[in-house]
């Protein structure tokens, strides 16, 4: 895992991708194509990037995981919640290309779509980024288990 | 009783420097009402009719004398010097001030208190049985499953942005003290028939605009599956449950919708993937936990009393439950007394029943769903120094589960969803019945008032249930029978057309006075009811 | 007569549009005519007031009275504590209220 984000908003131009990525916690390079509908990518067997939507079914794609290198999460509003098990979802089934918040992403969901399992965030309007920072970093430890592999508090307290 | 530890400490002060610069980038102006507003109410604070109101979280209404203390500073400090004890085991401050907002929470976590999820669409409060770790019926004490859940949906990543909030309550008794199935998800530690302690799964009960009654989606689900049970039953909420209405979003209109057997199938299949997948904390967690529920050290005493004086007997008779050890019982403190403002509580009166705790119930109390406060494990030998110190004190109102004994919500006087005032009338029917001595004539009977449809004050399990609307600008109240938040769970039916403040205290008199007349042997209003029916009292009423 | 209420940002207490300013007091709310969204949009944005919204009055021999009982309530103060009102000495303020 990479602790900092290594991609910032003047280096976000993903080529036909619609939204700047602001934040990036991978190395590799980002897939410059632009996303298909859940859809589309169950009918075309060459997608390698989607986009799900809040009413999609994200276990649909649990098939064609392996030739996906981009999943968009849209979050339309910030307070429709469904992204956050749609990643978690996606991560439980193995994927392990890059998982994207896009949308009404706000600073103060950081810290849980980042233990929801994405890895990267491209937001409507570009967020402050000390305040970024601050809150990815929000939580020295936490409750639950996720899809970010952390020790829980439980865990460590039985260790 | 629980205490944190290093990390519970940290999660709890990290949430408030989180709030701190929350607050500060919305008095700066950097983040909308409507950004703040959601992260504001996940911290409890609201905005109200008067002011902002701060509800404080009592996990599963337990609470020591220190944080009682802690509570009545908070209401002279920060507030008008005194709060209000809610239908949610939890207290809410109506004055204060948004820059206020983060010391307080500041001064909370000083004493192991957070105001984190008492708001907002996710997890809130887990409540629980007010006689828990107590009372002579129960199987276990149920609050260390309530702790194990607290930890677990603290902050949960996934269900922080649910279709709409969520509420979790845990009893171990067959006796229902906590409105049980009236929650999002009702959960019983019962023992199987190979004598294993498990948890049986009530999902989608609720008051509010459409009152349901939880229906059983799992008669047992074993210890070490409990946290992983309840992730699958949110997440099949969280991803199906309904956003495109406010007033569908509940879980109970899913399960409705779905109808509780496509429900389990789907929550049984999210089951089997997370038992996979591996979310359960250690099963050393739990008894780690349990051990801080450990019984005080009771000693053998005296088992009976001196009944001579009167009012003393009423006192016990009214409020006191009986205790899983002999020499004790269960003291219950009324904050219902006559001409009152039910759950209201002054810094003062707080400082008491603090210090009354220390002294006579190992420092320890209980806030229950009915507004009042519990003193869970008194000497028999103690009780009549107890009861004299709070008579003395303004607290010892003999009336547990009679007509004073009302649950209100603050209704319009506070809130700014209400259509009509409640607490006048409670104020009222106390008075009235009170004064006439009818209260003892009719012995149990549980009447709730709410000042809006969203039903806080629980009418819809009333056995006379009240309900506030709105009529052309006009306060009018609708009148219910038959409801019940007991193992014998029911949901009030509406009499018929409203009436007017004055109007609908003469209708408790009535519907009340057809029970006198009509009733047989020891049944309690509600008994009545079922056996007559509707129709005697709505002759009574509109003939 | 169409007035602005609303809540001051930092204190939460309940404020009435003046003309000029916010006051703590009903009376001093002024008619706003169709000027209403315009001050209000200005208002909310130098965070001079929380959530405003504008609601029906009547100027009465007593002062200015809001049509709707709940914006009664909120100029006064809860009716279940006079002592905690702005009008705590007044007995008549609560058959105002109502």
């Amino acid at each position: 895992m990479v602790d900092k984000p290594t991609f910032d908003s003047e280096a976000g131009s993903l080529g036909a991708s619609p939204d700047e990525v602001q934040f990036r916690f991978r190395e590799d390079e980002p897939v410059d194509h632009g996303t298909v509908t859940v859809d589309a990518c169950c009918d075309q067997t060459n997608a390698t990037a989607v986009r799900i939507e809040p009413g999609d079914d994200t276990r649909q794609l649990l098939p064609f995981l392996d030739r996906l290198a981009l999943i968009e999460v849209n979050f339309p509003t910030f307070a429709d919640g469904r992204g956050y098990s749609a990643a978690r979802i996606l991560r439980e089934a193995g994927y392990i290309g890059e998982l994207r918040a896009v949308g009404d992403v706000l600073v103060d969901q950081l810290s849980h779509m980042r233990r929801c399992g994405f890895d990267a965030f491209a937001p409507d309007r570009p967020l402050d980024e000390e305040a970024a920072q601050r809150a990815f970093a929000t939580w020295d430890n936490v409750y639950q288990n996720a899809a970010d592999a952390r020790r829980t508090i439980p865990e460590l307290r039985h260790e | 009783m629980y205490a944190y530890d290093k990390y519970d400490q940290a999660m709890v002060d990290a949430r408030v420097e989180e709030f701190r610069d929350q607050a500060r980038r919305r008095l700066e102006g950097t983040l909308s009402e409507e950004q703040f507003k959601p992260l504001r109410l996940m911290n409890g604070l609201y905005l109200q009719l008067h002011a902002y109101m701060l509800r404080v979280a009592i996990p599963y209404g337990t609470l020591n004398s220190r944080q009682m203390i802690a509570l009545a500073d908070i209401a002279d400090k920060y507030d008008r010097g005194y709060g209000h004890f809610t239908t949610r085991q939890n207290i809410q401050y109506n004055w204060i001030k948004l820059e206020d907002a983060a010391d307080i929470l500041a001064d909370l976590s000083r004493v192991e208190m957070h105001a984190i999820q008492t708001s907002g669409n996710c997890i809130r409060n887990i409540s629980s049985d007010h006689f828990a770790g107590a009372a002579h019926d129960e199987l276990v004490d149920p609050r260390p499953y309530a702790e194990l859940l607290r930890q677990w949906s603290s902050f949960h990543p996934e269900f922080t942005y649910l279709p709409r909030k969520f509420k979790i309550c845990v009893i171990a008794s067959e006796k229902d003290r906590a409105a049980m199935r009236l929650h999002d998800i009702g959960i019983q530690i019962v023992r199987n028939d190979n004598g294993e302690i498990g948890a049986r799964f009530y999902v989608g009960g609720g008051m509010g605009r459409t009152p349901m009654i939880a229906p059983m989606i799992r008669s047992f689900v074993a210890l070490d599956q409990l946290v992983t049970y309840a992730e699958a039953c949110l997440r099949v909420y969280n991803r199906y449950g309904r956003r495109d209405n406010k007033y569908k979003a509940r879980i109970k209109i899913l399960v409705h919708e779905l109808g509780a057997e496509e429900y389990t199938r789907q929550v049984e299949e999210e089951f089997a993937h997370l038992l996979d997948v591996g979310v359960e904390p250690p099963r050393a967690e739990l008894e780690r936990i349990k051990e801080f529920f450990a019984d005080p050290a009771f000693e053998d005493g005296p088992k009976t009393l001196d009944r001579s004086d009167p009012d003393f007997a009423l006192w016990v008779d009214r409020n006191t439950h009986r205790h899983k050890h002999d020499s004790y019982v269960s003291a219950v403190i009324s904050l219902k007394p006559v001409g009152g403002i039910p759950g209201d509580a002054s810094g003062d009166q707080m400082r008491v029943m603090a210090q009354l705790a220390e002294q006579y119930s190992f420092d320890e109390m209980r806030i229950t769903h009915t507004q009042n406060v519990v003193l869970p494990h008194v000497r028999i030998a103690d009780l009549h120094a107890l009861w004299t110190a709070l008579d003395q004190a303004g607290l010892g109102a003999p009336n547990l589960d009679t007509i004073e004994d009302m649950i209100a919500c603050p209704g319009l006087d506070y809130c700014s969803l209400a259509n009509a005032r409640s607490i006048p009338l409670a104020q009222r029917i106390s008075e009235r019945f009170g004064a006439s001595g009818k209260t003892a004539k009719l012995g149990e009977l549980k009447l709730k008032i709410s000042g809006c449809i969203n039903a806080c004050g629980h009418h819809h399990a009333g056995h006379i249930g009240i309900l506030g609307v709105d009529r052309k600008g006009v306060e009018n109240y609708q009148l219910s029978l038959g409801g019940s938040e007991a193992e014998d769970v029911s949901l009030a039916k509406i009499t018929g057309p409203g009436f007017t403040e004055n109007g609908v205290i003469e209708a408790v008199e009535t519907v009340t006075d057809v029970y006198l007349q009509r009733r047989e042997g020891e049944e309690r209003f509600l008994d009545t009811y079922r056996r007559i029916g509707m129709e005697p009292f709505k002759e009574a009423l509109y003939d | 007569m169409k007035i602005l209420t609303g809540n001051d940002l930092k204190s939460g207490a309940v404020i009435w549009w003046d003309g000029e300013n916010w006051s703590l007091h009903v009376d001093d709310a002024t008619d706003v005519g169709t000027h209403g969204e315009e001050i209000m949009a200005r208002e909310e944005a130098l965070r001079q007031v929380n959530v405003p919204y504008m609601i029906d009055a009547e100027r009465t021999d007593d002062g200015v009275r809001p049509s709707h009982i709940k914006d009664r309530v909120r100029a006064l103060g809860p009716t279940v504590r006079p002592d905690l009102t702005l009008k705590p000495q007044d007995p008549q303020a609560l058959d105002w209220v109502i």
